[in-house]
């Protein structure tokens, strides 16, 4: 049978797997061995809901954008990710994930962060459990996000500097890993996004599963069916897209968009669209589509939006564009911002500017007028506040 | 016979050093190689450098990303050592990660260094299942031993099953670290030596991370076939260049 989801060995398709030195071998194969039953336990799953309800709030809303429809010519719903606790879908994983760690009898909890929302919602939940929280986030960011590494820092998190390579993402990523290999033990290894070796994306696409779950229901309750014709998020790791798609993968009537940040346009050299720009290859323990030279060295993307800058795509996301069931647009940041700024206007929310990647879209494919569409407000706006500022001058 | 099963048969201790390809210039690549010969060294890891290597400290990172901003590739690599086997008898051994290798596609690789006179492969990010499954004949029709790597924290199993695919010799990382981490053994990397000591292996095994003196040598290699130095000797070359090889090489073996 096909199937868009991981399969026994931990692919998607060509993409995934577990690439990574022996060193990290005990941690990883304790985490692939014990998953999935730590997720079935009842009092995991209680305690999880629980939390996505009190201290998330979840259900997040699914709003029917008006407005927004009228003006574009189809049915838009807003999957309202960006009311959560801390403001992104980035706290469903990190809820999981701590309740996970805490079953494999970790004490201390590490994480990268490339603009400081994973790194915030890490540390928020090493705050609610007491746990020992360090963030790795490179030096260039730091630099960038100067107020979300001050929330890590008030919610008791240490934030450690990535001076190597770049001084970004992948950095602060390589730097987390090392850590993990210095800390075999006692350490769990909080991954923000649908990336790294096998069990993580399919770990953090079943933790973000709940976007989709909730539009299901939301959707039959306002429409009378629980597919829409299309999902669309958009995609830098991918996580957030991966909790939007879990759910339909299988259904092939429901389209899947997923888009990535072209930054200045695909081929002016500073982009993050890895669909069209990237090849096979290793980064982060997995197989997947990367920016890399000719020689096999991994690149520095580029995008507006820091949550999208990374040069590696989530395996599920390489698979769902190799094999056709994902349609693909890159969007630069010109049209990224305006897309913002329109939902602003129309709709009065504020979006984060990886959520307005994904609103673009409404300016790159025309949809029918009875075309039900949902779309993943993956975070909010105010983290991009100096962002917008500078970019239109206000 | 391969030169590294020849090597291993020898009656000494091993002495191997790491060192990063394209560094500290561009061209030092076979003038190091020819240097560590001369000093008496039984071995050679050649560092194949790559953007992000997972498993490695600052030293070696810093001397990986010198290496590429010098103009270092796979190809340029290839084209050094195309006449090494004039002048080098030593086992000559590359590591790196995986990526590079994938893009230049691994049987290229593999046939490649079969043609240079490469013995042997170590890619710490490439698991010893995917290799047993994927590229196991690959390796074995171009006559190329893949070394793979244990901690203190392979169990035993996993042991014994790296041993069965291994046919050169296993390289056992001292501690739970990435490269140039530590500098001195505790009483726990001598129990954990002394356990895969008796564990019997077929294979020999030689101990890496953490040495960087004489003191360490001798540490590592009471139980091991020998021990492997990378981060002590890019630092040492670092600050005194090839003319500091020979001096260097003879203080740890004293």
């Amino acid at each position: 049978m096909k199937t868009y989801n991981v399969n026994e060995k931990g692919y998607y398709g060509d993409f995934g797997g577990a690439y990574i030195p022996e060193m990290l071998y005990p941690n990883v194969e304790e985490l692939r061995q014990q998953y999935l039953s730590i997720m079935n336990e009842d009092s995991f799953k209680e305690e999880f809901h629980q939390l996505l309800k009190d201290y998330v709030g979840r259900p997040s809303p699914l709003y029917f954008a008006k407005r927004m429809s009228e003006k574009h010519g189809a049915k838009i719903y807003l999957k309202r990710e960006d009311l959560n606790h801390t403001g992104a879908h980035k706290i469903n994983n990190t809820i999981g994930q701590i309740l996970m760690a805490k079953r494999l009898g970790k004490n201390r909890i590490i994480a990268e962060t490339g603009a400081g929302q994973h790194g915030v919602a890490t540390a928020t939940v090493c705050a609610l459990m007491g746990i020992d929280c360090v963030v790795y986030m490179g030096e260039i960011d730091i630099d960038r996000q100067a107020p979300n590494v001050a929330r890590m820092k008030m919610l008791g998190a240490e934030v450690r500097p990535a001076k190597s390579g770049s001084r970004t993402l992948k950095d602060a990523t390589n730097e987390a890993i090392r850590d993990w290999i210095n800390n075999p033990v006692d350490t769990h290894y909080i991954i923000g996004s649908a990336i790294g070796p096998h069990p993580y994306p399919d770990m953090v696409t079943r933790f973000q599963s709940i976007i989709s779950e909730e539009i299901k229901w939301q959707l039959k309750e306002k429409e009378g069916r629980e597919n829409p014709d299309y999902v669309v998020a958009c995609i830098g790791g991918g996580s957030n897209a991966a909790g939007t798609y879990y759910h339909f993968l299988e259904d092939e009537k429901v389209g899947i968009i997923a888009v990535e940040a072209a930054g200045k346009g695909v081929d002016s050299g500073e982009s993050a669209a890895t669909s069209a720009l990237g090849k096979e290859g290793i980064i982060h323990g997995c197989k997947t589509l990367l920016m890399q030279t000719g020689d096999g060295q991994i690149t520095e993307p580029y995008s507006i939006s820091a949550g999208l800058d990374y040069p590696g795509v989530g395996p599920m996301h390489a698979h769902l564009y190799r094999s056709g069931r994902g349609e693909f647009f890159s969007i630069t940041d010109e049209d990224a911002m305006k897309a913002g700024l329109e939902l602003c206007k129309t709709e009065g929310i504020i979006p984060a500017i990886e959520s307005s990647h994904a609103l673009a879209i409404f300016h790159h494919k025309k949809f029918k007028k009875d075309d039900v569409i949902v779309i993943n407000l993956s975070g909010r706006g105010d983290k991009d506040l100096n962002t917008y500022i500078d970019y239109f001058d206000l | 016979m391969n030169r590294i099963h020849k090597k291993l048969q020898e009656d000494k201790k091993l002495l191997s050093i790491y060192f990063t390809a394209g560094y500290p210039n561009l061209e030092d690549t076979v003038p190091i190689i020819e240097q560590l010969q001369k000093s008496g060294v039984d071995m050679l890891e050649i560092g194949l450098p790559f953007s992000d290597p997972l498993a490695d400290g600052p030293t070696i990172q810093e001397s990986s990303t010198h290496a590429l901003t010098n103009g270092m590739t796979t190809a340029k690599l290839f084209e050094q050592l195309k006449d090494i086997r004039k002048t080098v008898n030593i086992p000559l051994i590359i590591m790196g990660y995986f990526n590079p290798m994938m893009q230049y596609g691994v049987e290229a690789f593999c046939k490649k260094c079969n043609e240079i006179g490469i013995d042997g492969l170590i890619i710490p990010d490439l698991p010893v299942d995917v290799y047993n499954e994927e590229y196991r004949s690959i390796f074995e029709k171009y006559n190329l031993i893949n070394v793979f790597l244990i901690t203190p924290q392979t169990s035993e199993d996993r042991i014994r099953f790296i041993d069965s695919v291994s046919n050169g010799f296993i390289y056992m990382v001292s501690s739970a670290s990435v490269t140039g981490a530590k500098n001195t053994f505790g009483d726990a990397q001598n129990q954990y030596f002394e356990r895969i000591s008796n564990m019997k292996l077929k294979s020999p095994q030689i101990v890496g991370f953490g040495i960087s003196n004489a003191e360490t040598f001798k540490a590592a290699t009471k139980y091991g076939k020998g021990a492997i130095i990378g981060s002590a000797f890019i630092k040492m070359i670092k600050e005194k260049g090839i003319e500091g090889i020979d001096d260097f090489v003879k203080s740890i073996r004293l």
